[in-house]
């Protein structure tokens, strides 16, 4: 048995909503895997299933052996997680936090010490483990995070949108620091993601929308489901550069927003055949695609530019109105 | 599974069988363990915190200055040797004590709101020891006010002897439990901030009116009467009164029952209190 999370059928439905709708899948020992998918496609159900936060309607999950609905306390003790929203002690200081999920775990306060400095270490925060945690920055608070979630030596660890909210640079170097954790400890880590870059980082991806698990592969796998190169064009008829390259070189290209996108084996050669043929043609492109490309290609939506739809906006907005009213 | 059958380390069964024994012989350490170290997150994080240790202090001492000073005068009851002030006080400390354990357990809606809470959810805790912590927690950060209100004591004309501080401050701690109890109750089930000034309207305050400290019982009226009798505080702040005026000749009219009865009280409610609050964590999603 190589399989650190199996799961089979999962099924969650709150009252009108599918949320997460017969899915299955299994991530091996060791391996980083990814959901990839656009807010309120259900990832952060699963991973609350998963976790035992939630209980599904449907379908099964084991998780390091155990049945999250039936062994929610084995599930518990054997993850490590790191929710979407912050989840420390703003007014203790970093260690305390770290002392503090200790005492929850059951580790003993000699090793916990220890093993707290070596992961502050890593995730460059032991300067500060003295400091309250309501004087970090945002970067430093899920750095903490991370390294919290490691701190009982969980088999897999969950991070649901470790970056969410992060500026680009703070993200990467969050990156760096679990992939260095992944390195040295060996973990299996499972995390949530609609942000491309961070899901090119894993060795497998799910790609999930509305509910359902519509692709499942490396990345490189995935984009080998988009025909090749992506060449983006733009002519002053875009609608007719469209009509006459799918007459011309059987390509059926797509019209997005101001640019022509066409997927084809050779990109390199394809483009000065479209110029020789579109005189008028105003810019051309080529590129490897990307996990963009696939979503696309799967959904015919952009993963990025549509809305947050269903639970999650009413939830993002409710946070919202909160937070206005705090 | 029996216990003799061969398990090779290194297999997932291993693993389970593990952690399922570990389990069964930790889930009691677990729970006191982590009532352990909530209880003193709240009392590091309220040791550390001045400005709410002054803040709510201040309240206490508003009333002790001002209104039991103003009202000193018209209060003389007809009776000799009746000194409104002394009376006030052990209600002055009903009320801080009140006050400072309900916005201790209470908290819990804080860290519901800001994440932390999960934090406990998902660790392998059972989840009663969110409600025994934070209550243990409550009562002692407002025994701790509580003591430092008796510092004040001189000001209220009131001299204590050393017995009476200690029996003061255990009659505190049970007072403040049962108080924490109930916040920690309804907390158990409230998600939001406005709940949270609902408690402070709608429980806190009439907790605080009815509970004796502005005025005895016995002179309240008849149909307020039974209505304080439902209050924990009420019984705190008697059981108070019962401990000052011990060998005062006012302490028939200041007191409405004895010292056993007001502790039997308390003890009943706070544990049927912190019973329900248990339940009720233990069945949170």
């Amino acid at each position: 048995m190589n399989s650190a999370i199996r799961v089979s059928n999962l099924t969650k439905e709150f009252k009108n909503l599918m949320a997460v709708n017969r899915v299955s899948f299994s991530v091996g020992s060791g391996e980083i895997f990814g959901f990839l998918g656009p807010n309120g496609a259900g990832k952060t159900t699963t991973i609350k299933i998963l976790s035992t936060l939630m209980r599904p309607s449907a379908g099964e999950a084991v998780v390091n052996g155990f049945d999250v609905a039936r062994q929610a306390s084995c599930v518990r003790r054997s993850i490590g997680m790191v929710f979407q929203d912050p989840s420390l002690d703003e007014r203790l200081t970093a260690e305390e936090n770290m002392l503090f999920h200790a005492v929850l775990y059951g580790v003993p306060r000699r090793e916990a010490l220890e093993r707290s400095r070596e992961l502050l270490e890593i995730v460059g925060l032991s300067d500060r483990r003295k400091d309250l945690v309501r004087t970090f920055s945002g970067g430093m608070k899920r750095r903490l995070e991370v390294a919290r979630g490691l701190l009982h030596r969980p088999a897999v660890l969950f991070l649901d949108e470790p970056t969410l909210g992060l500026d680009p640079q703070t993200r990467s170097h969050i990156w760096e620091h679990i992939r260095r954790l992944h390195r040295e400890l060996g973990t299996t880590v499972f995390l949530t993601t609609h942000y491309m870059e961070e899901a090119e980082v894993c060795d497998r991806i799910g790609i999930i929308d509305h509910g359902m698990l519509i692709a499942l592969d490396t990345p490189t796998g995935l984009k080998r489901l988009v025909g090749g190169d992506v060449v983006t064009a733009k002519a002053s008829d875009n609608a007719g550069l469209l009509r006459q390259v799918s007459e011309r070189f059987g390509l059926a290209g797509r019209l997005e927003g101001e640019h022509v996108y066409f997927e084809t084996a050779e990109g390199e050669s394809f483009v000065p055949q479209l110029v020789r043929a579109f005189p008028d043609i105003l810019e051309v492109s080529v590129r490897r695609p990307t996990l963009e490309d696939v979503f696309l290609k799967l959904t015919g939506r952009a993963i990025r530019d549509q809305g947050a739809d269903g639970m999650e906006s009413m939830r993002i907005r409710h946070r919202a109105w909160r937070q206005t009213r705090r | 599974m029996a216990a003799n059958t061969p398990v090779t380390p290194g297999t997932g069964l291993f693993l389970r069988e593990q952690l399922l024994s570990a389990l069964r012989r930790g889930i009691v350490r677990a729970f006191f363990a982590a009532v352990l170290i909530i209880w003193l997150r709240d009392v590091k994080r309220y040791t550390r915190e001045g400005t709410r240790i002054l803040a709510m202090l201040g309240q206490p001492v508003l009333y002790l200055l001002i209104m039991g000073q103003g009202l000193r005068s018209t209060f003389r009851a007809g009776i000799p040797g009746f000194d409104y002030l002394e009376f006030v006080y052990p209600g002055v400390i009903g009320m801080s004590v009140l006050f400072t354990a309900i916005f201790s357990s209470v908290s819990i809606i804080w860290d519901r709101q800001f994440g932390f809470l999960k934090e406990v959810l998902v660790a392998p805790v059972p989840r009663a020891a969110i409600a025994m912590g934070k209550a243990l927690g409550g009562s002692t950060t407002a025994s701790m006010q509580g003591i430092i209100l008796l510092v004040l004591a001189p000001l209220a004309g009131v001299s204590l002897e050393f017995g009476q501080i200690i029996t003061i401050v255990g009659l505190m701690l049970i007072m403040a439990f049962a108080v924490a109890s109930i916040g920690t109750l309804v907390a158990a089930r409230m998600e939001t901030m406005e709940g949270f000034h609902l408690v402070t309207n709608f429980l806190t305050l009439p907790m605080f009116l009815l509970s004796g400290a502005f005025f005895p019982l016995k002179t309240a009226p008849a149909w307020m009467q039974p209505l304080m009798r439902l209050d924990p505080v009420y019984y705190g702040v008697d059981a108070l009164r019962n401990v000052i005026f011990s060998c005062s000749s006012l302490k028939s009219f200041v007191v409405s029952q004895s010292l056993p009865v007001d502790l039997l009280v308390l003890f009943s409610f706070s544990f049927i209190m912190i019973t329900l609050g248990m339940l009720a964590f233990s069945r949170t999603e």
